[in-house]
């Protein structure tokens, strides 16, 4: 588990390499030949590659965020999931920093933070009719809500319950210092899914996510995997590769082969590779 | 034309001309008196739907009863569950017509008409399923398009279908609209026979009735009919991939496309039965259509019935036996826990009974398969609940040590509200409705095909007796 983990994150590029032959690779290939339309795959591809290149920006290497989510700390006040509420201005049940109860094996709670694990290979993206998610070159998966018609197959996909649909009236937001844009989705639109986005906006400027400085246990680490490096709320800073080798990290549902970039710090006795609504 | 003929054999009318003509004519050129109050009561049913909507466009999913533990549910079973019916028509006409299933003739234009009316409704609840209903133009725009999305082929899946079932609608309509034309020269001039005259002459086009056109529109409509077969499997099977393309237990399942299929076709002969059963009783078509006609048809249904019941048996059995946390789990909530009241009632509304009463001589009866087909129609439309709400409600992240066993995790709940009820009962209105505008204007009876199968018929006999 450590070496896998450690080959992610200090090979970045063959593992991304590797991920882009497996769900999208293989539905785009079967949609393409599929019955006559390659013409229309044509056009479609030529479309995404020109939407592509447009926004990859040449200078210097790309970050590539990730979080690493220290369970052993975690003692469930919920001060993330509230942060992130205050800051997107969400209704109560959005909870795109989600902090589930657990059960260990010797039968004593333990918290679990759930926010959008970026997956490298997301399922949420290659099934929206309209294209209205996309993965950033940095990495994160957005969501353009101006794009989204609303059918919810995205929700279907997400194999950790990560995204939530605006059911009725967004919860009205001030002036913002960013535009509505999928990096900072605030206000949420009425009829439109929503999820954690790493709080793209404010990284540019090297500013934290609200929920990683918000917590006051250190659970939450955010880094950049091309740099290797990561840090707390608290400011205490690791390198990625030791601290995840060392530590045993693990992802969550590793079988689904979505290769999250949110990397859980397993205590003891505690078993995240869970298999409970998988079937 | 009276209950004097003896109930036809194989055959659909004893002798050609004036009597199947007048019959099939009837409803165009009369207007019977609960015709409008019909149309007005079934009329105000589908406007208050429609207000339904749009309140929940106003308010959004949420006055629906949708929520984030129950994503899918009541509009998405619908769309299922809608476009499902409308496959007895490609059962009937197409099914029945390539094996030359003679019996069939009197019943293709209702079974076809049925289709074409239930297609577009159940495509319309698309619309009430979008959280943002403005935007579905991005369907129709292929720079938007991603084709990697099974929601996407599911759209060109449908559409593709509507054209053919309206061109299959169309073509065998032809020679009737020759033959009613030529009826309407005896009518006296009123803007009712002139509207419809405008309209037969354009569906007739340029068709000549010669015997070579005839022979060329045969053809087309055999074509269709070949054609018509894959489109329909391919409509339900891209539509189950919608849900399959996920990893929730009871959605990713390999058996998903083919149980679909089975379905469609299992209410859609169940919507037949109705539609023919009441379209003989309000048109007076008992000279046509006899009891044999509905035994027949409901032999149809309950093999698919079976063969449905079938496929549920080893879904639910293999999962279940399997016992992968998520899949027991499932099936529990099914056979034994939250969903197991409207599963139960399928088990024996939309499976055992109908069976039974088709086992059963004495009940093998016109009101029995009429029986049958109403709990058929009902217990599958639950029966599509069943398959869409429990894997949307699935906790996704829970702790299996957590609780006891199989009860893992807190599921998420569907609360029904009176706005979907209104607008499903709105789109159930709807068929109906659409069938008595579209039974104005075009003959109810195929009359050229069942004069066709006739004299091909007396040709036969005189043949035989030579
Ligand atoms: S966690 Fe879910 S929403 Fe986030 S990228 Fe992965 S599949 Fe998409
Ligand atoms: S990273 Fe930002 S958007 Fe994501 S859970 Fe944390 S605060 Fe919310």
């Amino acid at each position: 588990m450590s070496e896998s983990d450690g080959h992610l994150a200090t090979s970045e590029k063959a593992s991304h390499e590797k991920v882009t032959i497996g769900r999208r690779g293989f539905l785009r290939a079967a949609a393409i030949s599929g019955i006559g339309l390659g013409v229309m795959g044509v056009v479609a591809e030529t479309v995404a590659a020109a939407t592509q290149t447009s926004t990859t920006t040449p200078t210097g290497p790309t970050k590539q965020w990730c979080m690493i989510i220290d369970l052993r700390l975690c003692n469930g006040c919920k001060l993330c999931t509230t942060a992130c509420q205050t800051a997107h201005y969400l209704h109560e049940d959005q909870t795109w920093m989600n902090v589930y109860t657990m059960q260990n094996a010797a039968g004593e709670d333990y918290f679990m933070p759930r926010p959008c694990m970026m997956c490298e290979d997301p399922a949420c993206v290659p099934v929206c009719p309209v294209g209205a998610n996309f993965r950033t070159p940095e990495g994160l998966v957005l969501v353009d809500q101006h794009k989204c018609i609303g059918t919810r197959i995205c929700m279907n996909a997400c194999p950790y319950d990560a995204r939530y649909f605006n059911w009725t009236d967004p919860v009205p937001a001030p002036r913002q210092p960013f535009a509505q844009e999928p990096e900072w989705p605030v206000p949420q639109v009425k009829g439109t899914v929503g999820k954690c986005v790493d709080c793209a906006a404010m990284l540019p400027s090297g500013q934290l996510p609200e929920c990683v400085v918000n917590c006051p246990m250190g659970v939450l680490y955010f880094g950049d995997l091309t740099s290797d490096v990561a840090v707390n709320g608290n400011g205490a800073t690791v390198k990625i590769s030791t601290f995840l080798a060392e530590n045993d990290a693990i992802v969550f549902k590793e079988e689904y082969g979505t290769h999250p970039r949110v990397y859980y710090i397993p205590g003891h006795g505690q078993d995240l590779n869970n298999n409970a609504s998988a079937s | 034309m009276t209950d004097v003929l003896n109930p036809p054999s194989h055959t659909t009318v004893p002798a050609p001309g004036a009597d199947l003509r007048a019959s099939a004519m009837r409803p165009v050129l009369e207007t019977p008196s609960w015709w409008w109050p019909a149309v007005a009561i079934l009329g105000v049913i589908v406007v208050l739907g429609v207000v339904a909507w749009v309140y929940q466009v106003a308010n959004g999913l949420g006055v629906s009863g949708y929520n984030d533990g129950a994503f899918w549910a009541i509009y998405e079973a619908n769309l299922v569950a809608f476009i499902g019916v409308s496959y007895g028509g490609a059962v009937v006409s197409a099914i029945l017509r390539l094996t030359h299933t003679e019996w069939r003739a009197p019943l293709t234009r209702i079974a076809e008409a049925t289709a074409l009316v239930t297609l577009p409704i159940g495509m319309a609840f698309i619309i009430p399923h979008l959280g943002n209903p403005s935007k579905l133009w991005e369907l129709v725009w292929p720079p938007y398009w991603n084709l990697t999305s099974p929601i996407l082929w599911d759209f060109f899946a449908v559409s593709t279908y509507l054209l053919a079932t309206a061109v299959f609608f169309y073509l065998p309509l032809i020679p009737d609209a020759v033959i009613a034309l030529d009826r309407l020269e005896d009518e006296p001039a009123s803007t009712r026979v002139r509207v419809r005259k405008s309209l037969y002459r354009i569906l007739v086009g340029r068709y000549a009735s010669t015997p070579a056109e005839r022979r060329r529109l045969n053809g087309a409509i055999g074509l269709i009919a070949i054609m018509i077969i894959p489109m329909a499997v391919s409509v339900h099977s891209v539509l189950s991939f919608a849900f399959a393309s996920s990893s929730r237990a009871g959605y990713m399942e390999t058996i998903l496309p083919v149980y679909f299929v089975v379905a469609a076709l299992y209410s859609g002969v169940a919507l037949v039965v109705l539609t023919v059963a009441a379209a003989r009783r309000l048109f007076h078509l008992e000279a046509y259509i006899s009891s044999r006609h509905f035994v027949r048809l409901g032999f149809v249904m309950i093999a698919f019935g079976a063969a449905y019941l079938y496929l549920t048996f080893t879904e639910y059995l293999i999962d279940g036996y399997s016992g992968t946390t998520g899949a027991a789990a499932w099936v529990y909530q099914i056979v034994a826990g939250r969903y197991a009241i409207p599963f139960w009632i399928y088990f024996f509304a939309g499976g055992v009974i109908p069976l039974v009463i088709m086992a059963v001589r004495r009940w093998r009866t016109t009101t029995g398969v009429v029986v049958a087909s109403t709990l058929v129609v009902l217990a599958l439309w639950i029966k599509r609940l069943v398959i869409v709400i429990p894997p949307a409600t699935e906790p996704l992240v829970n702790s299996p040590l957590k609780g006891s066993g199989v009860l893992a995790g807190n599921w998420g709940t569907y609360h029904f509200t009176w706005v979907p009820i209104s607008i499903t009962v709105a789109a159930t209105a709807a068929i109906p409705l659409l069938l008595l505008v579209v039974f104005r204007f075009v003959p109810i009876l195929p009359m050229a095909e069942m004069e066709e199968i006739d004299e091909a018929g007396h040709e036969a006999n005189l043949e035989a007796s030579v």
